[in-house]
């Protein structure tokens, strides 16, 4: 389970987040909805351990990592797999060798590296791209390549930053099939940030809606239509659901 | 005005912190350095093996404008034979390891800076961190070793392509021939100038590649933050190199 706690985070002038709570309960799905720029990748980034609040705790499994050290924080980091708004894809390597890094670096024999990579790739249809560098690819296929890499080490939580900003709504919607099928293939609590409802309603369990630094209402999906907040009507609105 | 100078010491010490910071976190994931092998040796190859031809180059004519301009200087009231001891002790404790040093500041300096900027402004390194593989052990500590490592070689084929320069012009332009000008090497040799030299250039590899590693690293602002930071590495580098050129040859030749 993961739970944030009063998280406040301030980067330069501006606070983005102004006491955010949140829980994450094991096995569920939930979409952090909100405007760009209103701190939901910051959010995300708290939970891994990428960025430190300045007041505030984030509990993973019962652990507070802002109060743990380095290593305690990359052992917590192990239950993880981050997948990065732009794929965040190391450009001199292949797909083969970015899916796989995590594994060589933990020291796995080739073997056992080569056939779990064969596997998280085509769990997201990309069998036969293991030597084509990300330059080579659409970019639907390199979020692709970041899903399986955040898959390949086989962890408990998926956190997904944006997944579908950036594509045209055909890829933008398999991606969201694919996290679909992930959820319910691999049953994996999972986090996904995003400024796009339809995707929300598609993927997740609940939705938190985060607004001015908070999270204004945190819901399950098929109670959405009844939230009166003002951003939750606008986002009804834009996306043509009300 | 006082504002002015009050933020300038800041900046100082911030950049002195963030490096010295840096240079701690890479000694301390040397505890790891048996993980690093691949990318040391990724590294040492594009410091060195794709330095030397740059290199070469440069030594090659500073050497041969070194003998041309010794000779001319000492023509009047010193023997030739001299030359090549001059050009000799000319180039390992002062040409060789600082004019490597420049280059390589401005080839692999500029290098590691671009790299690890445009990995940091794409979250490649968060992506590392997310993985549990610290980025400071995988992508920093290699290009520091490798620096350590492979100025100092490129110091000695530089020295060595100077003399060899430096030798061929004495013969051809100034006439003087390879038997005296490598006597007169051999009779005035002395070992500490070019362990000096090598010990300069020890330091050299160590400011380009940290200096490198720091703008990198912590490069913030997309592409323009990348071009600041490639910008920022090769200048204060070089002001380092000759700063700590300086300092150097008080210490080892001073007395």
């Amino acid at each position: 389970m993961i739970e944030i706690r009063d998280i406040h985070k301030k980067l330069g002038n501006k606070e983005v987040l102004k006491g955010v709570s949140l829980t994450v309960n094991e096995g569920e799905t939930v979409a952090i909805l909100g405007r760009s720029g209103m701190g939901k990748s910051v959010l995300l980034k708290h939970m891994v351990g990428l960025m430190k609040p300045d007041r505030g705790q984030v509990i993973v499994d019962g652990i507070d990592i802002t109060r743990v050290n380095r290593k305690k924080l990359f052992e917590i980091r192990g239950l993880f797999g981050f997948v990065f708004q732009n794929s965040a894809l190391f450009d001199s390597f292949t797909v083969w060798k970015n899916v796989a890094l995590p594994l060589i670096e933990a020291g796995y024999d080739m073997e056992t590296i080569d056939r779990q990579v064969k596997k998280v790739l085509s769990m997201v249809n990309l069998e036969g791209t293991e030597n084509l560098y990300p330059a080579e690819l659409s970019g639907g296929m390199m979020k692709r390549v970041g899903i399986a890499r955040a898959l390949v080490g086989d962890p408990k939580y998926l956190l997904y930053d944006e997944p579908t900003a950036g594509l045209d709504p055909v890829i933008a919607d398999r991606i969201n099939d694919q996290i679909l099928y992930l959820k319910e293939y691999l049953k994996k609590t999972a986090v996904v940030v995003t400024h796009d409802l339809r995707s929300a309603l598609k993927v997740s369990d609940r939705i938190a809606l985060l607004a001015d630094g908070v999270i204004v209402t945190c819901i399950r999906k098929e109670e959405i239509f009844q939230v009166e907040h003002p951003e939750m009507r606008q986002f009804l609105k834009a996306s043509g659901l009300s | 005005m006082l504002d002015a100078l009050i933020n300038l010491v800041s900046e100082v010490l911030e950049l002195l912190g963030g490096v010295a910071d840096l240079a701690v976190k890479s000694l301390k994931s040397l505890r790891d350095i048996k993980k690093i092998p691949g990318p040391l040796l990724e590294q040492m190859n594009n410091f060195g093996v794709n330095s030397v031809p740059i290199v070469l180059f440069t030594s090659v004519f500073t050497g041969m404008v070194t003998a041309v301009q010794i000779a001319y200087q000492i023509r009047d009231y010193a023997p030739l034979d001299l030359l090549g001891a001059g050009v000799a002790k000319m180039v390992m404790i002062e040409l060789g390891p600082v004019l490597t040093a420049l280059v390589i500041a401005g080839r692999m300096g500029a290098g590691i800076a671009a790299e690890l900027g445009t990995m940091r402004v794409t979250e490649q390194i968060d992506a590392l961190e997310c993985m549990a593989i610290d980025p400071v052990r995988y992508l920093v500590l290699p290009r520091i070793l490798s620096g350590i490592i492979m100025v100092p070689i490129l110091t000695v084929l530089a020295i060595t392509v100077a003399i060899a320069g430096a030798a061929f012009v004495s013969n051809v332009v100034v006439d003087l021939d390879y038997t005296t000008f490598f006597q007169g090497i051999k009779l005035h040799f002395v070992p500490k100038d070019l362990y000096g030299g090598l010990i300069k250039s020890v330091f050299f590899g160590l400011i380009v590649s940290l200096m490198g590693s720091y703008y990198g690293y912590y490069a913030r602002g997309g592409a323009t933050g990348v071009g600041k930071a490639t910008t920022q590495a090769v200048v204060s580098s070089s002001l380092l190199i000759l700063l700590v050129d300086y300092v150097l040859g008080v210490i080892l030749f001073g007395k």
